[in-house]
């Protein structure tokens, strides 16, 4: 598969090339010492570089067509997952998936937005994009998970929920919003992860949960950067300005209380290392639901309710 | 001379354009009908000839539900903090300076308890012209204390929406206004206290994906705009002009998400009734 370089990787991708190149050479010309220095460049050149991501840069990353999907984090983080299909009234949406699986010895229910990774695939996840009939697929496996007890993990990636015709028809706002409030009184433990894209409500009919956690390179807010730019500077040109005003990545959102917890990922993002991307948010969903489980229900669903009504920012 | 200038009117409109001779009248966008602004206000705001309804706001709403002088308002002070420090091509924080000294509001809702036909009520009503009616973390706190206060005085909750969604202004903080909203209602719901949400023009983004849509009971005012995407991004994202009527209150009705389409006149009836019958 051909790996994507972004625009402001390619600096490092083209040295990086160029090392390769002269490697291969190595043995015939005595230019060990030069590919030394070189590799040496690269080192800082990225460290550098990744520590010094724009809010835009953090965007691109977390739109990466590279990076591990729900899907992939499943598989690389549980076992015997079995996928659940359909919300039981319309059809099955295939932008949201979810099931039964195990991670370590906890049985969970894992649900998430599913993009694709080429444009047949895209067209067949819709681009992560879900309609009524995804968050009501949802809903109806927290349900299950309820009703069986065990804890629910959700996985955020999506540009929107789907502006469609059929979509409003079939009550687009009355999905989310049924979500936010059957996910505020749910009485199993559930843990949200943002692992891309976190696109207004269409993210947050997933995100309701008593820990809430990002991955270091994603954006959550209430609008993308590109939709902000054209409605607020009427034009699409203002895309970095909007996402360094909406303070969109999650070292802001952890600053604004927002979220609970970063997530890191491999060095340069979770595109370069899906099983390291995997292994790392595994690590700290296990410490998450080992603290979580042991929370009578009544209890946390009053810590949860408490926890968004601290969320705001206002002058009396 | 150009070649395409016109030297005779060959074609006029078909009507002529009225003119309006002071600020005592106002045109129905609807049907053109000119109507003298006091018997606009006699008519609560909707067209003498075809009920087109205009758009009001929290003072006007408050006298025609409530009972005279028994609003009193909550939390009057509250004004948004500009946590983001949000800057586009103004400062946010001089859009809300300007438009409280505008309008005399502090912010997009305000709320408090009152009196319907001598039933005590919580009652929250959002101003459209304050920033689009957008939800920040003045909103979703105003309205999560007004439901702490249903529940304590067990009363029954209304919230009339009017509301292009989320602020974008307060980025992150106002879409958790939806959570925070949706979440503060389950204790209402397990308290058993009734609430009925009152849907006007326009009612569109994070406001109807929360509280707006999870009413026991939904009252939409007639023709008004209620729907999570803007008629504008569909139109964009499905490149096909949208059928007649969509995402109006009359289409949410024939699709199962409103229960009552209300005139304005009868909106007061039409609340009270239902609460009776839930009590």
């Amino acid at each position: 598969m051909a790996k994507a370089i972004l625009e402001f990787e390619k600096p490092i991708a083209e040295l990086e090339a160029k090392l390769n190149e002269m490697r291969q050479y190595s043995g015939s010309l005595n230019i060990e010492k030069e590919i030394f220095t070189i590799e040496n460049k690269v080192r800082l050149l990225k460290e550098e570089l990744y520590k010094g991501l724009t809010r835009w840069q953090r965007v691109q990353l977390a739109r990466h067509p590279d990076r591990p999907f729900t899907l992939d984090y499943i598989y690389e983080m549980t076992n015997n997952f079995v996928e659940l299909h359909g919300d039981r009234q319309v059809k099955d949406d295939k932008a949201i998936v979810g099931g039964f699986a195990q991670i370590d010895d906890y049985k969970v229910m894992i649900i998430g937005h599913q993009k694709g990774r080429d444009t047949k695939t895209n067209v067949y996840r819709n681009f992560g994009m879900a309609n009524p009939e995804g968050y009501r697929k949802a809903l109806r496996l927290m349900k299950l998970a309820e009703k069986f007890d065990k804890p629910v993990i959700t996985l955020i990636d999506t540009p929107g929920a789907f502006p469609g015709l059929e979509a409003e028809e079939r009550g687009q706002a009355e999905a989310i919003a049924r979500n936010l409030f059957e996910m505020s009184k749910l009485r199993v433990p559930i843990i949200v992860v943002i692992i891309g894209e976190g696109a207004s409500g269409g993210a947050l009919g997933l995100g309701v949960g008593d820990r809430i956690l990002m991955l270091e390179n994603c954006w959550y807010s209430v609008i993308s950067p590109e939709s902000c730019s054209s409605i607020l500077w009427r034009s699409w040109d203002f895309k970095e300005q909007a996402a360094e005003a909406l303070k969109l990545t999650a070292p802001d959102l952890l600053e604004q209380k927002l979220i609970d917890r970063i997530v890191p990922e491999p060095f340069g993002g979770a595109h370069k290392d899906h099983k390291e991307a995997a292994g790392l948010l595994k690590e700290v969903i296990l410490e998450e639901l080992a603290l979580l489980v042991k929370i009578k229900p009544d209890k946390l669903i009053d810590q949860r309710i408490d926890k968004f009504g601290r969320m705001g920012a206002f002058e009396e | 001379m150009a070649w395409f200038s016109r030297n005779k009117e060959n074609i006029s409109p078909d009507t002529q354009k009225k003119e309006l001779p002071d600020g005592q009248w106002e045109k129905c966008p609807d049907c053109g009908e000119i109507i003298h602004k006091k018997q606009l206000g006699n008519n609560l705001w909707t067209c003498i000839k075809c009920n087109y309804h205009f758009r009001i706001g929290s003072a006007e709403y408050i006298n025609i539900l409530l009972d005279e002088g028994s609003f009193k308002e909550l939390d009057k002070k509250m004004r948004s903090a500009d946590p983001l420090e949000f800057t586009d091509t103004k400062k946010y924080s001089e859009r809300i300076q300007a438009t409280i000294k505008k309008l005399g509001l502090n912010d997009a809702v305000r709320t408090g308890t009152g009196k319907i036909n001598n039933m005590d009520v919580a009652f929250g009503c959002m101003d459209f012209k304050f920033i689009g009616g957008s939800m920040g973390s003045v909103v979703g706190e105003k309205l999560a204390r007004l439901i702490d206060k249903a529940v304590k005085n067990k009363i029954p909750l209304i919230i009339i929406s009017q509301s292009g969604g989320a602020r974008m202004m307060e980025g992150a903080f106002s879409l958790m206004q939806m959570a925070k909203t949706s979440a503060r209602l389950t204790r209402l719901h397990e308290a058993k206290i009734p609430y009925i949400s009152v849907l006007t023009d326009p009612t569109t983004g994070g406001t109807t994906a929360s509280y707006a849509m999870l009413g026991d009971i939904h009252i939409a005012e007639p023709r008004a705009l209620i729907g999570f995407a803007g008629p504008r991004v569909i139109k964009q994202t499905i490149g096909k002009d949208l059928p007649e009527g969509f995402q109006r209150s009359e289409f949410l009705l024939e699709h199962g998400f409103v229960d009552i389409v209300s005139h304005r006149k009868e909106l007061k009836n039409n609340i009270y009734n239902v609460l009776s019958l839930m009590s």
